[in-house]
Parts: C-alpha cells; structure tokens; sequence
C-alpha cells in the first residue's frame, strides 16, 4: 500500500508546492484516501509542514482521510436534489449510520461521500451506492436501501 | 518620496509603500486590528480595520491598503463604525459568550471592541461550533470554540518560530485552527513556546494552570512549599499591576510571595549562576579537549524540544546542562532537603517563569529522579499576576524583602539570563576567569546585547579568539544553523533562545507585550548589571559555598550526576 505512495512520488521528480494538490489527488486516486501517512510522505517529500498540507487538503472537499466502507454512499447535493430535499436525507443517513459526512462507519461497513451534482436531476433526490442509482428517495426508504447493503452477501 | 494624505480632515504626510494602517499609527489614530502583526505581511482577513475613503465611499482594510497621493480618508465614519460593528456581530455569532468564566475576561480583544462599539445585544445567532477542549499538551490548552480564525498564532507559530504546528483546517464555517489531522497538540511538532498565547486576542489559547494544584499544597500544613523565580519576572510582573513597564520589583515580589504562604523564596538567578559555573567549565572542556563545538546552549526548553525534533544531528552539539530551573530543582530536593533536615517528599517544588515551555521541561522524564519530578509546578508570569490578585495583595503598599539565602543570592551575571545574550555573557566572563586567572575588562559586550535576531562577537581570551553567535526567535536559530550545516566551521559557542529577545520576551509573559515593552525589561536588566557590584557567576559567594560543601567542582561526579542531562530524538507530526 505504502509502496504506491513512494512510486506516485518518484514520478513527480522535482516537484514543488504548486503540484501539491495534484499529488494529493493521485494519492486519493490510488489508495482511495489520504491516509496520515500519505501527509507525512508528502510533507518529507515537498519540504512541507504536515498541518499545512492537511489544512490545504481539508479546504478542498474532494479529499477523503478514512478509507473508503466496504460500501460507498454518494448522495448528491446539487441543486435540483436540494430543492427536493436531500439535506434531510443526508441527515437521515448521518443518524442512522451514525457517522458524517466523508467519513466512514466504526465497523468499516459503509462511508458517505457528498458529491456536487451526480447529472441525474430527474431522479432527484438521488444517491448511489457502490455505482448504483437511487431514485426519488426519501427519509425513510433510504434506510431500507442501506439495510440491503448490509446483510447483502458478496 | 512623499506623499500628501487627508486623514479626518487633517493634512498628513506619508511615505510612499506606507500602509494607511502604519500612516494612522504614526500619527497617533487608532484603527482597530485583528488579523494583523506588526511588522508582518498584512493577510486581510478580518476586515475590521477598514477605513473610508471619502471621494468614493468605498470601505478600505488600512492594514493592506498602500496609501496614495492625495488619498481622503475617514477613520471613524458613521459607515465605518457601522461595518465594524457588524463584523463584531458576526465574530461573535458563534462565540460562547462566557466571558465571566473565561481566563481572559478584561483582557480579550473581541471584549474590548464589542464593548467599544455598543455591541449591545446579539443580532446574528449563529450556530455554536462544538469543538472540544484540547487539553492534551503540558503547556498549552486549545479552546478553538473561543477561536475567532484572525490567524495570528499561525503566523506566529510559522514565521517567528519557523515550526508550523498549527493551521487552518477545514474551511467557511467548519473552519477551525488546529495541529495536522486535527489531533492533540502533543502530537505536533509544537515547542510549548507560547509565543501563540501572547498574540491571541481572545481566550482561544491559554496556558496550562498549575494553579489549582499550588493552591492545594499552600493549603496542606504537612507541605513545605518552595518558590524560584526566574531572572525576568521581577521586570516584567510590574505591568500586570499597572505599574511602569520594565520596573524592577524584585523585592515587592519576594515579600507578596511570602504574604501568599510560601515557605522559602529562592531566586532562579542563583542557579543561572550555577549553569554558568558547568557550562563554561563544560565549553572550555570542549575546546581544550577537541570535543563538539559549536557548544550550544540548553536553558530554552522550546528549543531543546525544537532540537529534538528538527535538529537530532545537533544533539551532541547541546550543552548537557540542565536549565536553571532544573538545577535549582535539582538542589532543592537534595542537598536543601537533606542540610535542613526536611523530607523531601514533603517538599512541594514552584518555579516562576516567563515561559510555558517550562511546565513541560518540569514533567520531562530526565527531570525525575525516582519517580518524583524535582518540580511540581511551573507558573506563568501571568499566573503569578492571577495569584497575587488572589490573595488580594497590594504590591503598591508593602515593603520589599530579600530572598532566603543559601539559594537566593545571585550575581547580576545570573540575572542577564532574562535578555537575549544573557547567557553568553555570563558565561564569557566566568571563562575567562577559568582560563586566564583574570577577569575581563571590560564585562559588557555589546555586540551580542540588543534585540537583533542574530548577533555575533569575536572576544579574546588569552590567545584564543572565541567566536560566538547569539540567537533568538527559531526562525533566526534555522538561519544560524544553516549556516553552520552548510559547514561555517568558526564558531566555538552559539545561545539560542526560542521566543524573541529571550526570555523577557517568553511566552509566559504579559499577554500583548510589544517591542517597547521588550526594550524596557531588557534596559532594566542591563542597569541592574550596571549597578550591582557582584557581576561574574564565580563570584557569588553561596555558588563558591555550595561547590566547597556540597558538589566539588563543576563537571565533577556530583555535578554530572545533579546538574546535567541528556537529549533524545522525538518523533513527531512535523
Ligand atoms: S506554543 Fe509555540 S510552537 Fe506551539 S503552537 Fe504555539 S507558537 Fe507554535
Ligand atoms: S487561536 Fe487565537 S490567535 Fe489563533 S486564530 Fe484563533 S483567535 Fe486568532
Ligand atoms: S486587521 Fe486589517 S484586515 Fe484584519
């Protein structure tokens, strides 16, 4: 795992604090997530304080710093699914997952991810959960949808 | 060039690259800051410096904005007033609004100015942050939920001190100023400088209190409770009680110290004198026999965790003395302990320092000998200030006291230690004595007095020509040592203290000191150098009574076993 860190790395040769964010987002690409090691490589690597490489990691809101659940909940918070109510879901979801937003639950089962607009309007209020689409849904039946995830066997 | 200014209808003039901020100061107008430091690049973030310029109407921040010709500008506008107003609201939104019970209270900028601009009711009800408590260093306690985002202790901690422990996390209103991921600040790479503290305008940084505990040992008659004070505090207390800056209240204080119930008061400027007896004897080591040199010196608990955490190939480099504070730890717990006949599990050890890096050097593991710390408590200059308040003691109505003796008699080398250079100093005069049988000339060195952030002195010892470099400030300590990675091979002795001008300066001290104050505390170190007559640390004659009864001579087994110490690579959150 930490292996790729080192490889993204070497492939930036020469790298300054301007392609921090990129390396950054190919960190996230391959691991999934920014793990505290990542930070500490990177800030060894660019000659950069850890806090300042998290602090910019964190004002952006596409990076992640717990890996990803076995499933993975998007819930789109793009205009038409505001209008339709999906601060509530994602409220709902919160509670009953016991978790935020970003993050990912205690037992590793699931993790939420708010994305900007998934381009699914119509279907608003939507979310997807490990790639697939969820209509129209609502406080209640996105517990349902959650609970099939769980006891679904791989 | 210069340019001519209209400020509230009075003609001024300004130079050119002046902010309007500096023009205003200048000239005696006040003009609100929060975000700003002086002498820093502005960040323009809080906007509550804004000004009006009257030809437009346009509200300027004065604290980025360039003046130019002919510039019109009103500071205190109806419009003005009105938008400060509202950005006081607005801090104040999310703001806990327990002033009564905060450690701040009639001390806090955000007060000052809700007060000062009849903030009077809350318009905006923002919601309230919940972020926790961070209790988890030795020095420093975090409150980010009093945090008003200005910034200053990031740049603080960044460009003064070079270390970046903190930042901003998160951003809009989940915004929060924090060590990286948000953890405990014992995981970062922090100091315990303090050097945050003093620049924070509200409760959002605090030290750690020893307080509580004190109290209970004053209280408990079975205690013996036994205070030091550091070299500075007696230049600095002053201004806590509105009296003179830089005043020298070095009596009045050991008399309230007794008033509140301690039962021995020592001055820590004794055991400075002690540091400098090993230190040179340990420099003048180093260099007849060959050893690590460029020697640099240990009393800075921020810089040896600095050292520790950024410099480990430096380490050998380090003086292996113990602080002040430590030795006179140290001595209390056994040879006081054992000559006076107390036990010294009842002794109850409180050192009075300009520092909150000291609580941590206090709880250092090296600084234990069987389980039990040779200091139990470490309080701030300003802590003192709270605990004289306490006692409800009037500084300004009792006669000043001498320190108990043995153990509280100094020299006034022992008291430069307060100022940048101090140690230097001290310690260049005793090694002379040391190697040449003679005493200087002249004592005073005034290359390496002052408040310059690096400074160096070549002086002659007999035929050695001993150069020095003296530091303070970690940033200016990073340059020095570059300078020596980079192989700059002719320095025998380098000083570095971690917050600017030493330890007048130290994160313990006064909340808002600025470089006027600095310069008065260190004029009143140098004129107590001036006055006094004993001013080498091998002169001071409880010194000459401790090493003849008790310890031997310096670097000798009892000396190495009591008064040194060793250093260790930290792993940290850099
Ligand atoms: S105490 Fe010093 S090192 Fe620690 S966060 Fe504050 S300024 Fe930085
Ligand atoms: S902790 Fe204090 S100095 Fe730091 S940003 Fe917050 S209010 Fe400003
Ligand atoms: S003081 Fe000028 S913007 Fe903050």
């Amino acid at each position: 795992m930490l292996k790729e860190i080192d490889i993204i790395l070497d492939e930036h040769e020469g790298a300054a604090r301007e392609d921090l964010i990129p390396i950054l987002q190919e960190i996230q690409e391959n691991q999934g997530y920014i793990s505290e090691n990542a930070i500490v490589k990177v800030g060894d690597y660019l000659n950069l304080p850890t806090s300042k490489i998290y602090g910019v990691a964190t004002f952006y809101n596409q990076f992640r710093f717990e890996p990803k659940g076995k499933h993975h909940i998007q819930v789109c918070r793009g205009t038409a699914c505001h209008v339709l109510g999906s601060s509530t879901v994602l409220d709902q979801l919160e509670k009953h997952l016991k978790t935020k937003a970003d993050q990912t639950t205690r037992d590793g089962m699931f993790s939420i991810e708010v994305v900007a607009c998934i381009g699914a309007c119509g279907l608003a209020p939507v979310i997807c959960v490990d790639g697939e689409f969820y209509a129209k849904v609502t406080s209640d039946s996105i517990k349902e949808i959650v609970e099939t995830y769980r006891n679904k066997i791989d | 060039m210069n340019l001519n200014i209209l400020v509230n209808n009075q003609p001024l003039t300004a130079e050119k690259g002046q902010t309007i901020l500096e023009v205003l100061n200048k000239n005696g107008i006040k003009v609100p800051t929060l975000c700003h430091i002086k002498d820093m690049l502005p960040s323009g973030a809080c906007r509550i410096c804004l000004v009006e310029q009257r030809k437009t109407g346009k509200l300027v921040p004065s604290c980025s904005q360039p003046v130019e010709e002919g510039m019109d500008i009103i500071t205190n506008s109806p419009k003005v007033n009105e938008a400060r107003k509202t950005i006081i609201e607005l801090l104040l939104s999310n703001h806990p609004d327990d002033c009564l019970y905060c450690s701040r209270n009639l001390n806090c900028e955000l007060q000052t100015l809700s007060n000062n601009y009849h903030v009077r009711e809350r318009q905006v009800r923002g919601v309230k942050n919940n972020h926790h408590l961070d209790l988890s260093s030795a020095s420093i306690v975090r409150d980010p939920a009093k945090c008003i985002l200005c910034g200053r202790c990031v740049r603080v901690c960044e460009e003064t001190m070079g270390i970046s422990a903190i930042d901003f996390i998160n951003r809009g209103s989940n915004s929060v100023v924090g060590p990286a991921f948000n953890k405990g600040l014992n995981t970062s790479s922090c100091v315990n400088c303090g050097q945050c503290i003093v620049v924070c305008p509200t409760g959002a940084l605090t030290e750690k209190s020893h307080i509580p505990e004190l109290l209970e040992a004053l209280n408990d008659p079975k205690k013996i409770v036994i205070v030091q004070h550091a070299p500075s505090i007696s230049v600095s207390l002053a201004e806590e009680f509105g009296m003179e800056t830089g005043k020298d209240i070095n009596g009045i204080m050991n008399a309230a110290l007794r008033k509140i119930g301690f039962d021995r008061v020592f001055d820590t400027s004794f055991s400075a004198d002690l540091t400098i007896m090993e230190e040179s004897a340990e420099l003048i080591h180093r260099i007849v026999n060959g050893g690590v040199l460029p020697m640099i010196t240990s009393c800075c608990p921020g810089w040896v965790k600095f050292a520790e955490e950024f410099y480990p190939e430096f380490l050998p480099h380090l003086s292996t003395c113990k602080s002040p504070q430590q030795m006179l730890g140290a001595i209390i717990k056994t040879h006081y302990a054992t000559t006076t006949g107390i036990n010294s599990e009842d002794i109850f050890s409180v050192s009075i320092m300009p520092c909150t890096a000291k609580k941590f050097e206090g709880q250092r593991a090296e600084m234990t000998s069987k389980g039990i710390s040779n200091i139990d408590a470490v309080l701030t200059t300003r802590e003192l200030a709270e605990l004289i308040k306490l006692y409800e003691i009037d500084l300004h109505n009792i006669e000043p006291e001498l320190a108990d003796s043995p153990l509280g008699l100094r020299s006034s080398a022992g008291k430069l230690f307060a100022s940048t250079g101090g140690v230097m100093e001290a310690a260049i005069r005793t090694a002379h004595y040391k190697l040449t049988g003679k005493e200087l000339v002249k004592f005073k060195i005034n290359e390496i007095r002052g408040t310059h952030g690096i400074k160096e002195a070549t002086i002659k010892i007999g035929d050695l020509d001993l150069n020095v470099a003296v530091t303070s400030g970690l940033q200016n300590a990073k340059d020095l040592l570059a300078q020596v990675k980079e192989g700059r091979m002719d320095l025998h002795f380098i000083e570095i203290m971690a917050c600017p001008g030493g330890c007048i300066g130290g994160g313990g001290q006064p909340i808002n000191s600025d470089e006027n104050a600095l310069k008065a505390r260190m004029k009143s170190i140098y004129s107590i150098d001036e006055r006094e007559s004993i001013k080498v640390s091998h002169k001071n004659p409880e010194i000459i009574d401790l090493y003849n009864e008790f310890l031997g001579k310096p670097l000798e087994e009892m000396s190495h076993h009591l008064l040194h110490t060793t250093y260790e690579e930290r792993d940290v959150l850099k």
